[in-house]
């Protein structure tokens, strides 16, 4: 790790003037699950961190004028274990407890998840599924606006995520196929259904990061049914294919998990966490 | 890389209460959690595996919670509390969970011992009598190289048993439904 100076400002204001004042680069520390061992590897190697852990009020989880506002510094933990988000919206708790392990999930936050946009991480797929809108220090975001390709947002300097907000959906559902060693989505789709329309929103598997598939949900709002996406074809051409997945196989994955999501939506039994080289269960389902 | 830029500037105050006794040291701000614990306290027991947080050799509790010591700041852990796994024996005894995986052939070479006790500790803290997936789940974040999980498991849920009779000998339990 290259040598950096350390603050733990008490309040969003100093925060956002340390990250001002700093020479360099200064960077906002959260939880640390993504930057540390970024750090680590010299791949990031800031002059400043500004340690949030002291602002408090950043940790507020709660419901206010009928929506659920989750404070940027909540952890994946308390998130899937809050009573009132599991009664909010629970596919947001079951997103959350399906992040990593439970030692990354007692330490990672939201706001520091969607301020990284790793095009292969949860929250993002649930932020532009639900339409979440995102306040910082300086203003609200829709997340249409606020996530802008891989690893990249429109965060400015000195700006910081200080909450989500969610509205009230009448069903969603997420499922993804995991990776089996770092649990990051190889693929993950999350469906939300509206009184009016259907979001179907794509993470771990675009060139572009997060995404909405328009398509999928257009066949959604005509049919609530997984089976309307059974003849679904995804374009190769934008997919990743690396070392962990070919764009076939991911295009393939995409309108399994699609249906799980909307499965899970519907309340039909099945596993909406899949394992990549997992259980012989799993691989004659996806055949 | 200039090996002057990366001489340690020890100019860091962290205090936070290690296995119930206060530790104060001057650190550099890229110490991590686990090097303090380490070579500033001179305890052993907390193993560094991997280094980038998959393993689970470094887990120790944080206010109440295990994580994973090699993926936090010395600094981050400034005025908490954090429990290693030399926390878990009596003098005089081991702790049921020490006891259990000595019992069940829990360990072969041991040297994820030490995290797997803590995870599984604070997962009994949690839940009294864990189902086995729900033991397996949780044991997400520690890696074995050597049994094969089987023994670990059935050493947790024996722990459990013993923990939870103890519990209610002594009128505690555990506090969180998971």
């Amino acid at each position: 790790m290259s040598p950096f100076e350390y603050v733990s400002p008490a309040s969003v204001e100093d925060a956002a003037a340390a990250l001002r004042a700093a020479p360099g680069e200064a960077r906002l520390l959260a939880g640390g699950m993504t930057l540390l061992p970024a750090m680590k590897h010299d791949l990031a190697a800031p002059s400043l961190l500004v340690d949030l852990r002291k602002i408090t009020p950043l940790r507020q989880i709660r419901l206010e004028g009928g929506e659920l506002v989750v404070g940027a510094m909540a952890t994946h933990y308390e998130i899937a274990t809050s009573t009132q988000i599991n009664a909010f919206l629970p596919v947001l708790a079951q997103l959350a407890g399906g992040i990593g392990d439970v030692q990354v999930r007692y330490r990672g936050t939201l706001g520091g998840s969607i301020a990284n946009n790793d095009p292969a991480a949860d929250y993002p797929a649930a932020c532009l599924g639900l339409g979440a809108r995102i306040e910082t220090n300086k203003r609200t975001l829709n997340a249409e606006e606020f996530f802008c390709g891989l690893f990249s947002t429109v965060l400015e300097v000195g700006e910081i995520v200080t909450a989500i907000r969610f509205k009230p959906v009448v069903k969603a559902g997420y499922a993804k196929f995991a990776s089996q060693a770092s649990r990051y989505a190889l693929v993950g789709v999350f469906v939300a259904q509206y009184e009016d329309r259907v979001r179907v929103s794509l993470t771990g598997a675009s060139h572009d990061g997060v995404q909405r598939i328009p398509t999928m949900e257009q066949a959604l709002e005509k049919q609530f049914d997984s089976s309307v996406l059974h003849a679904h074809e995804i374009p190769l051409e934008s997919l990743m294919s690396d070392l962990h997945a070919s764009a076939a196989y991911r295009s393939h994955l995409i309108k399994v998990m699609a249906k799980r999501a909307v499965d899970a939506c519907l309340g039909k039994p099945g596993p909406t966490v899949l394992r990549h080289g997992g259980r012989v269960l799993f691989h004659k389902e996806l055949a | 890389m200039n090996s002057l830029l990366n001489q340690p500037r020890v100019d860091h105050a962290v205090s936070l209460i290690l296995n119930g006794k206060r530790l104060s040291a001057q650190v550099d701000a890229r110490t991590l959690l686990v090097e303090l614990i380490r070579e500033e306290a001179g305890l052993t027991g907390t193993h560094i595996g991997c280094d980038t947080s998959q393993c689970g050799a470094c887990v120790v509790h944080f206010n109440g919670n295990s994580i994973k010591s090699c993926t936090m700041l010395a600094l981050q852990a400034d005025g908490g509390k954090v429990e290693t796994v030399e926390s878990l024996a009596k003098p005089d005894a081991l702790h049921p969970l020490q006891q259990a995986f000595t019992e069940c052939h829990a360990l072969q070479c041991g040297y994820c011992t030490p995290g797997m006790l803590m995870s599984s500790l604070d997962l009994l803290q949690k839940k009294n009598t864990p189902s086995e997936s729900k033991i397996r789940e949780w044991l997400d974040g520690n890696i074995c190289r050597c049994t094969g999980y089987n023994n670990i498991v059935k050493a947790i849920g024996q722990a459990g048993a013993v923990m939870q009779s103890q519990g209610a000998e002594q009128g505690g339990q555990a506090h969180e439904s998971l």
